[in-house]
Formats: C-alpha cells, sequence, structure tokens
C-alpha cells in the first residue's frame, strides 16, 4: 500500500463573512501523511491549521483541490452519507476544551457513545470501552462523573471515546492547549503511546514548540500555506524562517543557536529538553578535561 | 462547587435501589393509582401502613425524607383545612358561626394528607431517591420507544436530557466563576432592592448565555466527530433486563392494588 493515508493537493478552504466576502484560510495546501505517521502541524492563531484538520474528516468541506483520505475521494460527486461516517470513524478528532466534548455524565458511558452510534453489539461495546479505559490508563475512573475529573483526565477519558470506535488515525486539535503542565503530559504520553505501540497515525495540531519538537515530522502552516515540512531538526534549523511565520522555536534549540553564534561547537542538533541537557553536560566535561590537561 | 449532587439520588443497597428503572417508573405509576382507588379508613390504612413500609425497604433516612417534604408543607395543611371546614355531612362534631366541623369532615382531610404525602413518597421513593437520573432518561427513552412510531422523536429527548444533565456541574462552576469576575469588578449581588439585585444578575447572565451557545456549538461538532446521527441505527451497550425480582415487585404491586379494592367493598367508617 503506496498511496500515502491523507493525500492533500492544492487545498484551497475560504469562508464567507456575513458581507458576502470571501475570506481565504487556506491556499493551495499540498501535503501527503502516510499510515503511521506522527506529524505536528504548527502555525500561529489565524494560520488555518485547524481548518486543515476539519477538512479532514469532512467538519469542513474544502473549495478546490484533491484531498483523498484513507482511500476515499472527498471531493467526488458519489460519497454516500455511510461512507461520511465510516470516514469519521476512520479519522478520529480531539478538541480543545474537554468540557464540551463529554456526552454521558458518566465516563464509560461516554466511551461508549461514539460505538452506540455505529450500531456494535452491546458486548462487543462493552470489551472496547474496557480496552480503550485501560489504554488510556482511565479503568479505575469507569463510573465516575466526568466532572470531578481533572483536566487531563477528561482529555484522556475523550481519547478513550475516539479509540472505542477503533480508528487508524487521531487528530488532536489543540487538545493539551488548556491543560496545566502535568495534564499535558499525560495526554502527550498517551497518544505517542498510541503511535508506538499501535501504529496509530497521530497529527496533532498545536503551538507549543516544546510538543512538536516530539513529532516524526513538523508542518508549519503561515497565513493557510505550507511554509515548512521535515523534521523537528530541520524545521528548528532554521529559526528565522520560524521567528518571521511568528512562531518561535523551542528553548533548547535556541540556546544551541546561541552558543553557535557564540562559536562553541555544539554537536548533534537536539529538539527535546532532555537530548540538550545531555549535550551541553557531555560539552561541559570534555571542556573540564582540556581545562586540566592545558 | 464540584459537590453538587444530580437531583435528590441517595445511593444505598436496598431492595428499591435494585429494581430495574423500568420496572420503578411502571410501579409508581401504578403506586399513584393506587392511592386515588382508596376509598374508606380501611384502605387508607393499608395504603399508609405500605408507604411507611416502601420507606424502611429503601434504606433512606426518614429525616432526608421529611425535609423534602418541607416546601409542600403549606398545601398540605391548606387543603386540609379546606375540607376540614367545607365537607357537609351529618355529624356535626362543633360549629361556630357560620362554621360547621363535621367528622367527615376530619376525615376528608385526613385521607387527602394520606393521598399526598403517599404521592410523593411513592415518586420519591420509587424514582428520585433511588434511581440515578441517566437510568430514569434511560428508562424514559425504553418505556417510551413504542411512540416513535407515531413521530414522537424520543430519542432526541433523551439525549437532551442526558445533555442537560452532563452540563449543569459544568455551567454551576462557570457561573461561580463569572460572578467572582464580576464581583472582582465591582459588581454588588447582594445589596439593593429587588429591581437593582435583579438588574446585577444580567452582567452574569449575558457571557453566561455567550458561552453556552459556544459551548453548544463545540459539542455538536464533537457529536458530528463521534459518527452521531440521532437515534438511527443507535445501539447501547448496557441493556438492562427484566429480571426475577421486578416481575416479583409488580405481582406485589398489583396484588396490592386488588387488597385495596377488597377494603374498599368492606365499607367501614365513613367512605369517601
Amino acid at each position: 500500500m503506496n498511496q500515502p493515508f491523507i493525500h492533500a493537493k492544492d487545498l484551497c478552504f475560504s469562508y464567507v463573512e456575513d458581507d458576502g466576502r470571501r475570506v481565504p484560510v487556506l491556499d493551495h495546501v499540498s501535503i501527503d501523511i502516510r499510515k503511521g505517521e506522527y506529524v505536528a502541524i504548527l502555525g500561529h492563531n489565524g494560520s488555518g491549521k485547524s481548518t486543515l484538520a476539519k477538512l479532514f474528516n469532512l467538519i469542513l468541506e474544502h473549495d478546490s483541490g484533491e484531498l483523498v483520505v484513507a482511500g476515499k475521494d472527498l471531493m467526488s460527486e458519489d460519497l454516500t452519507e455511510d461512507d461520511l461516517y465510516a470516514l469519521r470513524r476512520e479519522v478520529g478528532m480531539v478538541f480543545q476544551n474537554p468540557d464540551n466534548q463529554l456526552v454521558a455524565t458518566i465516563v464509560e458511558e461516554d466511551v461508549a457513545f461514539g460505538p452506540e452510534n455505529l450500531g456494535v453489539p452491546p458486548k462487543e461495546i462493552r470489551e472496547r470501552v474496557d480496552r480503550a479505559l485501560s489504554t488510556v490508563g482511565m479503568t479505575e475512573y469507569a463510573r465516575h462523573e466526568p466532572h470531578r475529573l481533572s483536566g487531563g483526565q477528561k482529555q484522556r477519558v475523550a481519547i478513550a471515546g475516539i479509540l472505542a470506535m477503533k480508528p487508524s488515525c487521531i487528530i488532536l486539535d489543540e487538545s493539551t492547549a488548556m491543560l496545566d503542565p502535568h495534564g499535558r503530559r499525560e495526554v502527550i504520553d498517551t497518544f505517542e503511546r498510541l503511535n508506538r505501540e499501535e501504529g496509530m497515525t497521530v497529527i496533532t495540531i498545536t503551538h507549543y514548540m516544546n510538543e512538536a519538537a516530539r513529532a516524526d515530522r513538523v508542518i508549519v502552516l503561515d497565513d493557510g500555506r505550507v511554509l515548512m515540512d521535515g523534521t523537528p531538526v530541520e524545521v528548528f534549523g532554521e529559526p528565522e524562517r520560524l521567528l518571521a511565520a511568528g512562531l518561535d522555536v523551542p528553548q533548547c534549540t535556541a540556546l544551541i543557536h546561541a552558543l553557535r553564534k557564540e562559536g562553541i561547537a555544539v554537536k548533534g542538533d537536539p529538539v527535546t529538553t532532555e537530548e540538550c541537557a545531555d549535550i551541553i553536560s557531555k560539552l561541559l566535561e570534555e571542556k573540564g578535561h582540556g581545562n586540566r590537561h592545558a | 462547587m464540584k459537590n453538587i449532587a444530580f437531583g435528590q439520588y441517595y445511593p444505598a443497597r436496598s431492595p428499591l435501589h435494585s429494581l430495574d428503572a423500568k420496572m420503578k417508573l411502571i410501579l409508581a405509576v401504578l403506586y399513584i393509582v393506587a392511592t386515588f382507588l382508596c376509598k374508606n379508613l380501611l384502605s387508607f390504612g393499608a395504603l399508609l401502613l405500605s408507604a411507611i413500609l416502601l420507606l424502611l425497604m429503601s434504606r433512606i433516612p426518614v429525616r432526608i425524607v421529611l425535609r423534602s417534604m418541607r416546601p409542600i408543607l403549606f398545601i398540605m395543611i391548606f387543603t386540609a383545612i379546606l375540607n376540614m371546614f367545607f365537607v357537609k355531612g351529618q355529624t356535626e362534631l362543633w360549629s361556630f358561626w357560620r362554621f360547621h366541623i363535621y367528622l367527615e369532615g376530619i376525615y376528608s382531610a385526613a385521607f387527602i394528607l394520606v393521598r399526598i404525602v403517599v404521592l410523593i413518597l411513592a415518586t420519591s421513593l420509587f424514582l428520585t431517591y433511588t434511581t440515578t437520573p441517566i437510568e430514569l432518561t434511560d428508562a424514559i427513552e425504553r418505556l417510551l420507544s413504542p411512540l416513535r412510531i407515531v413521530r414522537l422523536p424520543v430519542h432526541e429527548f433523551a439525549m437532551m436530557m442526558t445533555i442537560a444533565l452532563r452540563f449543569i456541574p459544568t455551567l454551576t462552576e462557570e457561573t461561580d466563576k463569572i460572578m467572582n469576575a464580576q464581583k472582582a469588578r465591582g459588581v454588588d449581588f447582594t445589596s439593593g432592592g429587588l429591581i437593582s439585585r435583579a438588574r446585577a444578575l444580567i452582567p452574569i447572565l449575558i457571557p453566561l448565555f455567550v458561552s453556552s451557545f459556544r459551548r453548544a456549538d463545540e459539542l455538536a461538532m464533537a457529536m458530528e466527530c463521534r459518527c452521531y446521527r440521532g437515534g438511527k441505527g443507535r445501539t447501547k451497550m448496557t441493556v438492562t433486563h427484566l429480571r426475577m425480582r421486578d416481575m416479583v415487585a409488580l405481582l406485589l404491586m398489583v396484588c396490592f392494588g386488588a387488597g385495596i379494592l377488597y377494603l374498599n367493598r368492606l365499607g367501614i367508617g365513613y367512605t369517601l
């Protein structure tokens, strides 16, 4: 299967203002995402990153261009309603505000909501719910009321609700933006584990650089266009372009760049804080040896 | 603010709690019918006795149930007094100016009182105290599902109930936050007359409304993403089946009704 899971070519989208003006949001976006990839889509507010994600499961319809998701051409005329639901089952989406996506008053009932909509037999729903809850580590909260959970826990329940539909791709639309650092950690760990262990395609939309740096691939959107597309090392290796797009670079990349500017030869291209700390401590050790010999 | 209990559900292990919600709904209706069948001292006595038995069986502290009756205390007393003064009979007990109190009036007042108390007990013991709102919503959906044939949106109604229940704590919390934010900006909620207090609520209600609409919008999108398309082709994770105990409860209730009818025919004392 050589066909990419998501194939977008020259995708354009604009929304219509109240006065009839068309405001372009996406401008000839071309992206291919393979099955099992872990992709971060970066961009400042209004760059079109959330809109792009909503095109992938037909919450919004694009104006022109090619878009094929999970082997289905979303532009084709004969896309039936069943195809639409099949697509939404395949491409699950977790939103920003955990409170506004939980439907039921009990955690496990909420996780069951998706499969119930799909008409899965009761016994199988039970199995799926138990499995999904254990995957996100929320089994002990199965009978709890969602409003008593922390933000990170609620978001994990929301992920479980998507997992229970057995998707092959999960899109996180700024799902960590409203969480405290601890909750953010929980959620990131959860979807990274899904990517590594279950081969789930993960697309995370974020404006946190440190989060994007953990992905296999980073796509930077600016003003509805793809500005950069590559590995975190490649993308964060060009801090000037990121800054021009109104984005920051991860603190560690900024640090390495500053060190290099000062003429210190730093080896490697760390993107996570741990890697960066490792490299700098090694550097200091070497320096220490050097000084003693001199 | 996180400890708001939904409705009046009182968690306990009792025969009443363990009954199926659908059956409890049916039992409550039957019990209400039974209260209206009662006609004389014997049947009302039996009714009161059965209510006390139910109360003991539910393992809900009596004081909690009594507390829930306080709001309607006035109506109870008012109806009793009206009955006492205006029911005419043969045996006059006491008269003063234009008021005559008859023995029948006293009986009638007592019967009405028992009836009101039992009506409230019936709905609260069978339904609100021993059944969670979500079970109740499900039960209503199941019981009303035949009405789908006449195009009554039963599933949609149940879904609305569920979502309302789900968002009560969320919106309560939000109200609290907005109130604090407005207090910090100098809005005074606690002083002034009725009108100025009502006016002080406007800066709370408007942000609350705006955010509820945004929430509704986001929730609708999240539900669509989870393939929600109304009740069509939908299954349920928990399918409750009526068990032996539910059938026994129904049988007991039917027997009770028959018993009431029998006691009515004995015709001892005043008959309503």
